[in-house]
């Protein structure tokens, strides 16, 4: 752990300094002083103050260990806790982030996404002018607002706050009408227009393959919110067709005891889950940090999703 | 029947050919030909919903000048009014039904209320006004359809100027709606605005206003001084809100453009200067603001009349386009726009023209609109000394 090895580094430079400086002293002017000098500087610091008290910085349980075992066994801690004493939230270290897009990919293929539908875009933004430029990536799953925009608009309240803070959004009920879309300050919805990622490869020469192996992929039902979800088009769209569609925070993964898709598939280890309600977990530490930020604040709508610069 | 006449049934048969097809279309294949897409959620459709019942609640207020306050010299066109009212409404309700992503629940907005939701409210109000509507008709028509009573027409009289006053705040209330559905989005701040809904009350009573006025210049029977008089009056009505709703759009593009700076100075520049900048300039300004004030103002003769009510009622669908859509067209958070991309539909982009599909949608309502009013303007005492049947071939 980062946070952890910082603190111990001013005892090691102190340390390394008064040893140094002693050494210093001993060699060059105190030539003929006593064995007894030297020892007192080194139990007495030279600058007089007292010893340092221990680090205030207790992760040394975690030090070893992957972040991805200590939320795993905190999601479980977690999950035997009340549904309404939960508070999921989501911490995303931007200076991790090599912007792989494993989190988009993970999630497309987790909720089975069709094209025009996507969770978690990788924002990837380059400042300054050639040859000057920085380049920085920011995930954007959905915030998971504690006063969201997009649930009070809603005509038939299919979209709304779970008590667990998971903002979901119920299929069977959405009438399609999109206006959540546009209440959204961080466009983190997307209407399922009934697109297959093989409509336009059945068209080639590799018409006939795409029709038969791909579509074997694509016609299965997805899982979100554990139910069984099979997509269709036509006079009345199967659900989740014709719907507002949203990042769930992999609501069927954790009731299986599972961490988010983007979580597990985050090769920097730059996305971090848990319970803001329990102080001890990762990222409640995290989430607490300074320099933990969330995206455009001015909107008030207070999200659950933070992110570290 | 006279060619032009002719060449008039040609265009509609077009039309109801090419929304049948769109409808099929729509029915078989969903959203998948629109070119609206998760970004710009929102594209025609919604501004044609909103232009439509704009015009319905125009054309319902000016029928209650009547009704309620007893302006005299409107009276003989207030139930043609009143028909416009529920034509258009109709052609509104149906473009916004096709663009639900599942219309078969439609029914839920009843059954699962949701207090909290401008839209919810939006809806609750105008199915009301559309009961109002039908009401208001029926009373107002049955005396010329079967022999009442003196007694059976004061009593009908009474009802309807009880309708039509439950009526204006309704109207009101329901359009005014419409514009706050946009105004109390707070994460579009092109739309947010405390101004919208008084912007939409004075864009329905010059638009719906306009449009009756184009309606008696070019379909009413007897042709004569009353009508003309008639006719002036409305122009002089068009007029009037044409310069107020300029007001209005003054207050709503120049405070923002002043200093230049902020979301919105940018969104308002797009509307000026931006790609689209020709329906802003050419189709409203010149072709719905200038030449019908030079018309209703300096020249003022039937034909003038005539083509300045057209010109401000079918202009007006721009301005709706215009606040529909640039509302939309700006990513949320910088650099959206490339983080991810649909390959198959171009669902996911910030650049919006509307699909030939999406006109097809709006021919075939059109062409609705168009042939219940042919039917009731035929086969409905909507004018006083109807003599419609010979007028209409």
């Amino acid at each position: 752990m980062e946070q952890s090895l910082q603190p111990s580094a001013p005892d090691s430079r102190r340390a390394f300094i008064e040893k140094v400086s002693s050494a210093v002293f001993a060699g060059l002017a105190l030539n003929g002083v006593k064995l007894g000098a030297e020892e007192k500087t080194n139990t007495m610091p030279a600058s007089g103050l007292p010893p340092m008290p221990a680090s205030p910085f207790q992760l040394s349980e975690h030090v070893d260990q992957d972040v991805l075992i200590r939320m795993q066994a905190e999601l479980e801690r977690t999950m035997k806790k009340p549904f309404k004493e939960r508070r999921w939230g989501m911490v995303i270290d931007t200076r991790k982030c090599t912007g792989c897009s494993s989190c988009t990919v993970g999630c497309v293929m987790e909720n089975k996404l069709p094209p025009g539908v996507v969770y978690r875009p990788v924002i990837n933004e380059e400042r300054g002018t050639y040859p000057d430029v920085a380049r920085t990536f920011t995930p954007r799953p959905c915030m998971h607002c504690e006063d969201p925009g997009c649930t009070p608009v809603c005509p038939v309240e299919a979209t709304y706050k779970r008590a667990d803070g998971i903002v979901v959004i119920d299929y069977d009920v959405c009438i399609g009408c999109r206006y959540c879309l546009t209440a959204c300050p961080y466009q983190a919805r997307t209407f399922d227009f009934g697109e297959h990622w093989t409509d336009n490869a059945a068209k080639g020469a590799d018409g006939a393959l795409a029709l038969t192996e791909a579509r074997a992929y694509q016609n299965p039902p997805n899982f979100e919110y554990g139910k069984h979800w099979e997509r269709s088009e036509g006079l009345i769209p199967g659900s989740p067709v014709g719907n507002a569609r949203k990042c769930t925070f992999c609501t069927h993964r954790l009731d299986q005891g599972m961490l988010p898709m983007c979580v597990s598939t985050c090769v920097g280890r730059a996305t971090f889950f848990g319970d803001l309600n329990d102080p001890k977990s990762l990222v409640s530490e995290l989430a607490g940090q300074a320099n933990a930020k969330v995206l455009k604040p001015e909107a008030g709508t207070q999200p659950q999703v933070f992110y570290l610069s | 029947m006279n060619r032009n006449a002719k060449i008039l049934w040609a265009i509609w048969a077009l039309l109801a050919l090419l929304g049948g097809i769109g409808l099929i279309e729509r029915l078989f294949l969903g959203h998948r030909l629109a070119a609206y897409t998760s970004y710009v959620p929102w594209g025609m459709w919604v501004a044609a919903y909103i232009f439509f019942i704009g015009l319905s609640a125009g054309a319902f207020l000016l029928s209650s000048l009547v009704y309620v306050f007893g302006v005299h010299k409107l009276e003989r066109i207030a139930k043609l009014a009143l028909f416009v009212a529920a034509t258009t409404l109709v052609m509104s309700l149906l473009t916004i039904w096709f663009d639900l992503g599942h219309m078969e629940r439609n029914y839920e907005v009843f059954t699962r209320p949701h207090f909290h939701s401008m839209m919810a409210w939006m809806v609750w109000l105008y199915s009301a006004y559309f009961a109002l509507l039908l009401g208001e008709l029926y009373y107002a028509l049955r005396r010329d359809m079967k022999s009442l009573s003196a007694e059976a027409i004061r009593e009908d009289d009474r009802k309807l100027k009880r309708l039509a006053t439950i009526g204006i705040p309704l109207a009101i209330a329901f359009h005014g709606g419409v514009g706050a559905l946009f105004g109390t989005v707070s994460a579009r701040p092109f739309w947010n605005s405390p101004i919208y809904p008084i912007m939409f009350l004075v864009g329905a009573l010059l638009s719906g206003g306009a449009l009756m006025t184009f309606i008696v210049a070019s379909f009413w029977p007897d042709k004569d001084e009353a009508w003309l008089d008639l006719l002036q009056f409305l122009g002089k009505i068009v007029l009037g809100f044409l310069l107020f709703d300029l007001l209005l759009e003054w207050a709503e593009f120049s405070i923002p453009l002043w200093y230049g700076v902020g979301p919105e100075a940018s969104l308002v520049k797009y509307v000026l200067f931006g790609p689209f900048w020709y329906v802003y300039w050419v189709v409203h300004i010149l072709l719905g603001v200038a030449v019908p004030i030079y018309l209703l103002a300096a020249k003022r003769d039937a034909k003038s009349i005539n083509l300045a009510s057209a010109l401000v009622a079918v202009t007006f669908f721009a301005i709706r386009l215009n606040l529909v859509i640039p509302g939309l067209v700006t990513p949320e958070l910088k650099g959206l726009e490339n983080a991810y991309v649909d390959p198959i539909g171009n669902h996911l982009s910030y650049h919006y023209v509307p699909s030939f599909f999406e006109w097809q949608i709006l021919m075939g309502v059109v062409a609705l609109g168009i042939a219940i009013f042919y039917l009731g303007r035929r086969h409905l005492p909507l004018v006083p000394n109807s003599t419609s049947h010979e007028v209409s071939k």
